[in-house]
């Protein structure tokens, strides 16, 4: 709640600092003055300094929340509390004056061992205790075991810092909460402050780090190159069978009646069934081994670039045919000269989407099974609760799936420059 | 024999729900070689059909096209054709575009470049020749048209409202290139407007065609198009008996379409 208002606040007061106070290159043309924008995409441009803003603002909430280094320590997020922390507990006894002891609590990070701090004794029955809680943790502690009259007997706690407690009931010190059993026994548990644990959310440089130190050391013997290859080997290796199968039968699907005929329920039938539903058959087919994993991105492929190549063959204008025609091209020439450059925006236009599915799909069915893999290494990680490494994982995933993205955009840029300009 | 002979033509269209179109109904024609003949008529008249049927893309159903002596029977290199927008190969320089016919023939490199450097000088598109045919503007793009139609040497050039898409100064000018490149090349040409001047203009022989079947109305042969060989064509408009045809003909096609408004709203 709170991450999303503060997410509101950044959004809204850097857009009126941008637009108002510093109106980088506010626009002059004509598109200007265009109001409805709706459907006309050279009226909407993306704004370079938003864009940068708001990776910012990402990194700056991961940081505040998970009290990282990289930021300076005012904006950090409250944390968790760190140190010793002390309450009172009053006990009562029969026969006895009701006395008062005070509880000291080492609350130590979860990673370290820790020891109870050495306390005095005190002078009244109730003894002084001491006791350990791991961060972000809470802890039974039996205060009466070293006093003169324990619960066995008949003591019971009746106030903690003077403010009177019952069984099921707690009270609120500053340094957390401590509460009652149904039993007596008291519970505390430190205050967690509003940051992350770093095993939900380690902290950015936590990540880097292991980035880092996984780039060098390798995970479960394999280099971090390695595993990243492998996911963009199977990807390159199952959309090329796809493409290589695909982009002929889509062809012949768009040129003949029969093959439109034959494959057209296959291919309508298959296309809206997404790939991960078939990893359980693969599997039951080929195993989980590369094979598998190459005829499931295969069939991810498949499809897509069949379709791509027969809408971009069924798309060509009558009219062009019809000039090459009485130009007197032959068919093969037709084939050659219209047909096939005209179907390759299509075809460019499936196999960007053919590599994003690819890619989705690798990685889940590295997820289900792997040696190596993008999807592996997560995987593995979350069973040990390597959060930090399942987060690198997700970032390189997504800066790799970003990157094929951006590779198949230049190429369709560079080979096929007239895509919708017929 | 040359020259191209519309032997008696009928098309109908079977339509997917039962019913048919009769598109055509008996329109026969000659043309000698080199005539330029232009076609008017009010909207689905079958000019278009007509057309097609010429070029070899459609068969009719009855009757047939003879060109010098031997029948259509599908498109050819012999018929060039010039369409009214979209019909060029954005995947091909300006260059390309044209070389494509003498291409296609197998024509040696040095021989296809000499055709199409004079073409584009003929066209005034010498420094586009590298360019990419979306680069160019829609004029621009249909004098590529016609160069790339002229490089293949055909014997008859049709042309589907081929500057219909045109400004009105940008056309004037394709009109007036339209009509050198008649006399240069000795060319038949058929052409299809929507423009009553227009088809004065560039009409040796004009056509009108009614609808509902689409045959041939009138026929008309006029001076216009020799007097404007080289001349400026507004000076030809001017001409009296200009503006008494044109009247004449706007006012057939106004009976015409007022005719099948008519017959509309009576079936509706
Ligand atoms: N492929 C087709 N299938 C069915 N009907 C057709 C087909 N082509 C043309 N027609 C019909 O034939 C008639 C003549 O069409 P055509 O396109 O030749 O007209 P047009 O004179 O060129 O019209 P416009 O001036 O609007 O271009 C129209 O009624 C049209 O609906
Ligand atoms: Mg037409």
């Amino acid at each position: 709640m709170i991450v999303l208002l503060i997410y509101v606040a950044v959004f809204v007061v850097s857009f009126f600092v941008v637009m108002k106070l510093i109106k980088p290159g506010a626009r002059k043309d004509f598109t200007s003055l265009k109001t409805v924008t709706f459907g006309d995409e050279s009226a909407v441009r993306s704004n370079r300094t938003a864009s940068v803003i708001s990776i910012l603002t990402l990194f700056l909430l991961w940081g505040m929340f998970t009290g990282s280094a990289l930021l300076p320590k005012f904006l950090h997020a409250p944390g968790p509390f760190e140190g010793l922390a002390r309450f009172d507990y009053t006990a009562e006894a029969p026969g006895r004056e009701p006395a008062t002891a005070t509880v000291t609590v080492l609350v130590h990070p979860i990673e370290q061992e820790a020891k109870a701090p050495e306390v005095e004794a005190g002078d009244g029955w109730a003894k002084n205790d001491s006791a350990t809680v791991g961060m972000w943790r809470s802890g039974l502690i039996q205060v009466d075991r070293n006093d003169e009259v324990t619960k066995a007997d008949g003591a019971k706690v009746v106030a903690v810092n003077g403010q009177p407690i019952v069984p099921g009931g707690e009270v609120i010190t500053d340094f957390g909460r401590v509460g009652m059993s149904q039993k007596g026994t008291l519970n505390f548990e430190p205050k967690k402050g509003w940051q992350m644990e770093p095993i939900w959310l380690p902290a950015p440089e936590a990540v880097m780090a292991r980035l880092i130190d996984i780039a060098q050391e390798g995970f479960r013997g394999s280099t971090l190159w390695q595993h990243l290859g492998w996911s963009l080997f199977r990807v390159i290796a199952g959309f090329f069978f796809g493409a290589l199968v695909g982009i002929p039968l889509g062809y012949a699907m768009g040129l003949s009646d029969w093959f439109r005929g034959w494959f057209d329920p296959i291919v309508e039938f298959m296309r809206p069934v997404p790939p991960l539903a078939l990893i359980p058959l693969v599997i039951i087919w080929a195993g989980i081994g590369e094979a598998g994993k190459i005829i499931l991105l295969f069939l991810a492929a498949l499809w897509i670039m069949a379709i791509a190549a027969r809408s971009g063959v069924s798309g060509v204008k009558i009219s062009k045919v019809h000039a090459a025609y009485s130009l007197g091209a032959s068919k093969a020439q037709i084939m050659r000269y219209v047909i096939i450059p005209n179907s390759l925006p299509d075809i460019f236009t499936g196999a960007r989407v053919a590599m994003g599915v690819c890619w989705g799909t690798v990685v889940a069915a590295e997820l289900v099974a792997a040696e190596k893999g993008a999807g592996m290494m997560i995987m593995v990680a979350s069973k040990f609760q390597n959060t930090d490494i399942v987060i690198m994982g997700i970032i390189l995933i997504g800066i790799i799936g970003f990157g094929i993205d951006m590779l198949m955009r230049w190429a369709e840029r560079v080979l096929v420059p007239w895509k919708g300009k017929g | 024999m040359s020259g191209l002979e519309i032997e008696n033509i009928s098309m109908r269209f079977d339509l997917p729900n039962g019913t048919s179109v009769q598109a055509l109904k008996n329109v026969s024609l000659n043309l000698k070689a080199g005539q330029l003949l232009s076609v008017l008529g009010p909207s689905g008249c079958g000019k278009t059909t007509l057309l097609n049927i010429v070029a070899g893309f459609l068969a009719p159903t009855e009757g047939r096209i003879v060109l010098n002596g031997h029948e259509v029977r599908g498109p050819d290199a012999e018929r060039g054709m010039v369409f009214q927008q979209g019909a060029l190969f954005e995947w091909m320089s300006v260059r390309d575009n044209v070389g494509f016919g003498p291409r296609m023939k197998g024509m040696a490199k040095a021989d296809k470049d000499k055709i199409v450097n004079h073409l584009l000088d003929v066209v005034g598109l010498r420094d586009f020749k590298e360019k990419a045919v979306y680069e160019l503007s829609g004029g621009m793009q249909q004098r590529v048209a016609l160069a790339r139609c002229l490089a293949n040497e055909p014997d008859v050039i049709l042309m589907d409202e081929p500057l219909g898409a045109l400004d009105a100064l940008t056309r004037e000018k394709m009109q007036s290139l339209v009509l050198k490149l008649w006399k240069e090349t000795g060319k038949t040409i058929i052409l299809i407007t929507h423009s009553v001047e227009e088809a004065l203009l560039l009409g040796e022989r004009l056509l009108v065609m009614a609808p509902r079947p689409g045959r041939i109305h009138k026929e008309y042969r006029l001076p216009f198009a020799e007097m404007g060989v080289g001349e400026d064509l507004r000076e030809v408009k001017k001409h009296p008996e200009f503006a008494r045809t044109r009247e004449e003909i706007l006012g057939m096609i106004w009976d015409m379409e007022e005719e099948i408004m008519g017959r509309q709203e009576a079936g509706a």
